[in-house]
């Protein structure tokens, strides 16, 4: 007995030093569930995979929790060493001059070449400055994409649509086999944002937002915009589509019981949604306008990204540099893209999963990489703005306030832009 | 033993001879040490925190600050988006108060009649008090669920087509119904324990002078439990204020959309979800002042008309 405690004793002792020798770095993520097991089991890889680095990953809640317990880590000197943003966030820290090494250049004074080429297009603007230096490591990264109920086409008889105007003449059909045509889960990322960039259409001034955080004003009230809510309220008038609130699950649920036709989801459900779903599905991009010109360019996007923050020692930097590279391996990238559902972010990687046929196997976990790998428009790369998490609370306010029929859709993106520019021009202050 | 006694040679002090007296002049204050110090910590210094950043626009992580007076205040109250939570949090207030203190008084007084099997009926109106907050909302949420709801099925009966989380004035109506719930036991229990303080001789000799049980309860019962019902009063409308966060942010499942939230949950939203310090603060501040006013109003004017005995 006493034998074991010794032996047991030393054993600790000697793993005790063996990570004393190695530099510790730290990882704040915002991810829960599945998600955050395969963040575990990266760590686990990247420890494995070499002894100069430990790198330890800590959940802290949600995508919100992460950033908060993040900035109030950074003001009393307790920061991370990585930490992840989400998409509506990455205007905060970025603007935030001095709080994150940008990961470009962390990796090249870790003495690695970064190549921003190796990256696939859709994932290279969203998360790096103005010139297209990364700032942020894009990590788990998705896209809207339509998801296709096939039995409920079959019976209507019609194809996918890949334009709006298509939705419009297929809708009748898919209702009268009795089926909700269109649901959707997200209306600011999926019919806002991604709206901008997938018709090519300007969002905000400044190059949306990415030029400078001063007068940066919203371009909400733009005709087209407004034409597709007014399509989207008619379309829900006549029961071509049904809204259920700002809720992910609740619309979601419609096409998991085989009521809704089409449902405008992530490139990332497919995984849950293989579980969940009552009936063969299939996927393919959001549709666009055809009636625009230009429109049909690509998606940027959605997701979070990684941070290294500033004010840590050399050596641990080096780690951060080290664990960069490693995540970013067609290998690990691979891995996370199958484990989780996000899309692959090396063009390698991508390249690495269609040779193993995995595509073939699961046609829908390729159609959001496809998306990214669009032809870029101007206006495709995303925004960079400030308080935007506030800014997509008031929109998802005043698109409940166009279902429930109390606003006309063009006075709710009159308020939109009113109340986001006030928002905005705070943030501009905040940041002088 | 701990460094009291009974006082002793001081004539003066003799007079009180239960008064317990401590040798050091330092003790006490020793003894309030660790509770000013949770005080201070957890409430006075965070005020004076919030109160001075209220008046700064600031970067979240700290690098730029500018000072911008009372914009953050003027800001607030200018938007019809805040006055719209206010007016929202007044009426929610107002009704979880009230409906949480008259059911839970109804209930008190019914049981309090019952003879056989008391306990059990205390029991199973008391234990929905061990809930916590969040989870309430958990449960409430699945009852009013649009797809699911049990609640929302009994409301279609009646041709009520309940739409929570769609629907402004349906979501209200659940979330102050899962609020009141919550609430209920929590003033059974100080309502009951109330209601057995009354002396029983009181209440034979209004039985004496009056047959109508309804006008003994008025006149009788009622007054006597006014100590009570005024404490009650008090953590019923901060429960509602504040402690209906957990209800909240459950049920409009963490977006609030055109669905209706409550000050302290925009204090929230701003602060902790849009990194807005400085609103965010000047908030809280306005929450602070919302608070202290309504103490002093009910201890000056309610208070007044309660009488302890």
């Amino acid at each position: 007995m006493i034998r074991k405690f010794t032996m047991t004793g030393l054993a600790l002792v000697f793993s005790a030093t063996s990570s004393f020798a190695a530099t510790n770095i730290s990882w704040w993520h915002g991810m829960a569930g599945r998600n955050g097991e395969v963040i575990n089991e990266i760590a686990t890889k990247f420890n494995a995979s070499q002894t100069a680095c430990a790198l330890t990953p800590v959940s802290k809640g949600t995508y919100e929790e992460a950033l908060a317990s993040g900035i109030a880590a950074f003001r009393s000197g307790e920061q991370p060493n990585i930490l992840q943003v989400f998409d509506a966030g990455a205007a905060t820290i970025i603007n935030a001059k001095g709080a994150v090494i940008p990961a470009e250049d962390l990796i090249n004074n870790a003495g690695y070449t970064f190549d921003r080429d190796a990256f696939i297009d859709g994932v290279r603007y969203f998360y790096a400055d103005s010139e297209g230096k990364f700032v942020g490591m894009p990590f788990n990264s998705s896209a809207p994409i339509m998801y296709i109920n096939d039995e409920a086409l079959k019976k209507a008889g019609v194809e996918a649509p890949k334009t709006w105007e298509e939705f419009e003449a297929a809708a009748p059909k898919l209702k009268a086999a009795g089926f909700i045509p269109l649901v959707q889960s997200q209306l600011t990322w999926q019919f806002t944002e991604n709206f901008f960039s997938r018709n090519n259409i300007q969002f905000a001034t400044n190059n949306n937002g990415y030029d400078s955080v001063t007068d940066t004003t919203l371009k909400v009230t733009d005709p087209n915009l407004i034409m597709m809510f007014d399509k989207l309220k008619a379309w829900a008038d006549e029961g071509y589509f049904a809204y259920y609130g700002a809720g992910w699950n609740d619309n979601q649920k419609m096409f998991e019981e085989n009521k809704a036709a089409l449902w405008i989801g992530s490139s990332g459900s497919f995984g849950g949604l293989t579980k969940t779903a009552q009936m063969p599905f299939s996927a393919t991009f959001l549709p666009y306008w055809g009636s625009i010109k230009g429109a049909g360019t690509s998606s940027f996007i959605g997701g979070a990204a990684l941070f290294a923050m500033a004010g840590k020692p050399e050596a641990e930097n080096k780690c951060v540099a080290d664990f960069f590279q490693f995540l970013t391996s067609p290998e690990i990238q691979k891995f996370y893209h199958q484990a989780t559902g996000y899309v692959a972010i090396t063009k390698a990687a991508y390249e690495l999963a269609k040779a193993e046929g995995y595509y073939k196997e699961k046609p829908a976990a390729e159609v959001g990489i496809q998306q990214l790998m669009l032809p870029a428009g101007e206006w495709s790369k995303g925004y960079r703005l400030g308080f935007y998490p506030q800014i997509r609370e008031i929109m998802e306010r005043e698109y409940g306030r166009i279902f429930a029929g109390e606003v006309s859709v063009k006075d709710a993106f009159d308020t939109i832009e009113k109340e986001g520019n006030e928002l905005l021009a705070r943030f501009a202050k905040t940041a002088g | 033993m701990l460094g009291l006694n009974k006082s002793a040679g001081k004539p003066r002090e003799e007079t009180d001879a239960k008064r317990v007296q401590f040798n050091s002049r330092l003790l006490p204050y020793l003894f309030l040490a660790p509770q000013m110090a949770i005080i201070f910590i957890f409430f006075y210094w965070p005020s004076v925190q919030a109160i001075h950043s209220s008046f700064y626009l600031e970067d979240p992580f700290g690098f730029g600050s500018t000072f911008v007076g009372m914009a953050n205040y003027t800001d607030v109250l200018k938007s019809g988006e805040y006055l719209g939570i206010a007016r929202f949090t007044a009426v929610f207030t107002a009704l979880v108060t009230f409906f949480s203190l008259a059911i839970g008084l109804l209930l008190a007084v019914k049981a309090d009649g019952v003879i056989r099997g008391n306990a059990t009926y205390k029991t199973l109106l008391i234990w929905v008090y061990a809930i916590a907050p969040p989870v309430a909302g958990l449960m409430g949420m699945m009852m009013f669920d649009q797809h699911i709801g049990p609640l929302v099925k009994v409301a279609a009966f009646f041709g009520w087509d309940m739409k929570v989380g769609l629907n402004y004035n349906d979501t209200a109506f659940a979330m102050i119904v899962v609020s009141v719930w919550k609430q209920i036991p929590y003033n059974f229990i100080f309502f009951l324990s109330g209601l057995q303080g009354i002396p029983v001789s009181v209440r034979e000799a209004a039985l004496m002078d009056c047959r109508s049980g309804f006008r003994r309860f008025w006149t009788v019962i009622l007054p006597l439990l006014a100590p009570t019902a005024f404490f009650l009063l008090i953590i019923n409308t901060t429960y509602a204020l504040f402690d209906t966060f957990g209800v909240i942010d459950v049920m409009v499942k963490d977006k609030a959309a055109n669905n209706p939230i409550t000050l302290v949950y925009k204090v929230y939203m701003d602060g902790f979800r849009g990194n807005d310090l400085g609103g965010s603060s000047a908030q809280s501040v306005i929450l602070m002042i919302i608070v202290f006013v309504l103490t002093i109003f009910q201890f000056r004017f309610i208070e007044r008309r309660v009488h302890y005995n």
